[in-house]
């Protein structure tokens, strides 16, 4: 149980794929002028990265079964692009107003590398069918909190009056950079100390502790 | 256009990364040493003309329906090649650049000239263009990469691979460890694209 909310918590704020480990970052530059927009394109990656993480555990057990894993690479990425058309075929007869929601970034997330990355990352981790997907789905929640936050910031930028040379590109980058800076900080975190303490967590020896504080 | 032509504008006028923005991931991730910079540099550049090549090669005979999946089989089948090549030759190389060499699947600038220009041109034009991005990319990488490694660190072209230890140009106290650090690979990007959007604009207002 420890571990699954350390490989949570991690995904999210440690190795945030945005801005620690740089996947995904055409739609993190791209997609970010609102608000709204950012949640939508979180959402969608969320949900395609959950179920890729699934079948590509799959994928890769068929491939070892014959003996081919050279094909890793070529397999992933076809499989993933094949998935995006299929989850938006699915989506748009189960749930119109999802996909009214999802349906434009949808097929923008097949050249996410965010997606073909969290698949290599759980092969190389051996992370099991369950973990691989645990760690999909968090991974894709630290990138909808990168890219949300960013996008406010980016919301209040739009009338800030900024040097002629620096608009565009180099002020997103240069805000990208300082959140990263803030990201940082998270990587002193010791997930595992701080819920073995919860875990551990006794009302009497912390009473004790207490009449002990204060006597 | 010649060929000469051709390879400068990939090189020069249409940089894959500081004028086209594209290819963004591995240009921050591996920027942290020259060495890396030039080794993924290099590896996208082997990439890059296979799949130009073969992608003229077959212009006039993937459908154009599904000319996007096939693109990325050309793609996936060089990639697969250079990993490989690279684990076997220089696997420290190898393992410090991780999941980016399979990631350049996905690297925009490889399909994207794939699509714009060798679906359109010869072999020969097709060879050229691969050749100057894929140069252009390289030399925009370690360009970063040059800074961040000294500015973080304090040396330059630190090999261990080749049992090179580099040149120390100041103490490593005296280095800001934050350039080598992810925020650094943002902040350095961001700089350098700014600086050359004000010397364009100077240029643009003088003429």
């Amino acid at each position: 149980m420890i571990e699954v909310l350390v490989l949570i918590f991690g995904a999210i704020l440690v190795n945030n794929f945005v801005l620690v480990r740089f996947l995904g970052i055409c739609p993190f530059l791209g997609v970010s002028r609102q608000v709204d927009t950012a949640l939508g394109m979180g959402f969608a990656v969320t949900f395609v990265m959950g179920i890729a993480s699934g079948i590509t555990y799959g994928v890769q057990k068929v491939l070892e079964y014959y003996h081919v894993e050279v094909l890793q690479t070529l397999v992933f990425i076809l499989v993933i692009a094949v998935l995006v058309q299929f989850v938006e075929i699915v989506i748009k007869k189960v749930s119109p107003p999802l996909y009214q929601a999802l349906g434009i970034y949808l097929p923008l997330i097949t050249t996410n590398c965010a997606v073909l990355g969290v698949a290599l990352l759980n092969y190389n981790s051996n992370y099991n069918f369950i973990l691989s997907v645990i760690h999909g789905i968090a991974a894709a929640l630290g990138f909808t909190l990168g890219i949300v936050l960013f996008a406010g910031i980016r919301e209040r930028m739009a009338s800030a009056p900024i040097p002629k040379a620096l608009q565009g590109f180099p002020i997103a980058l240069l805000t990208a950079g300082l959140m990263s800076i803030a990201f940082l900080g998270f990587s002193g975190l010791n997930l595992t100390g701080f819920f073995e303490y919860f875990a551990k967590f006794d009302w009497n020896t912390y009473q004790a502790y207490l009449v002990n504080l204060f006597n | 256009m010649s060929f000469f032509k051709i390879f400068k504008n990939g090189i020069v006028d249409e940089n894959p990364t500081f004028r086209l923005v594209l290819g963004m991931c591995p240009t921050l991730a591996l920027s942290v040493a020259v060495f890396n910079g030039i080794g993924m540099g290099l590896a996208a550049t082997a990439v890059l003309i296979g799949s130009n090549i073969l992608v003229s090669m077959l212009r006039k005979i993937i459908p154009d329906e599904v000319r996007i999946p096939c693109y990325v089989v050309v793609i996936a089948a060089f990639v697969t090649i250079v990993d490989k090549l690279m684990a076997a030759y220089v696997p420290g190389l190898h393992q410090v650049l991780g999941i980016y060499i399979p990631l350049i699947v996905v690297n925009c600038i490889i399909l994207a000239r794939a699509e714009a220009f060798a679906s359109k041109q010869t072999v020969g034009r097709s060879f050229a263009d691969g050749l100057g991005m894929g140069l252009g990319f390289t030399l925009a990488l370690s360009g970063l990469a040059a800074i961040r490694e000294i500015l973080g660190t304090g040396t330059l072209l630190v090999a261990k691979d080749f049992g090179f230890e580099g040149f120390r140009l100041f103490a490593k106290e005296n280095a800001a460890l934050i350039m080598a650090l992810p925020p650094g690979a943002f902040i350095t990007l961001g700089l350098v694209l700014g600086g050359l959007n004000w010397l364009n604009q100077r240029k643009e207002a003088k003429q």
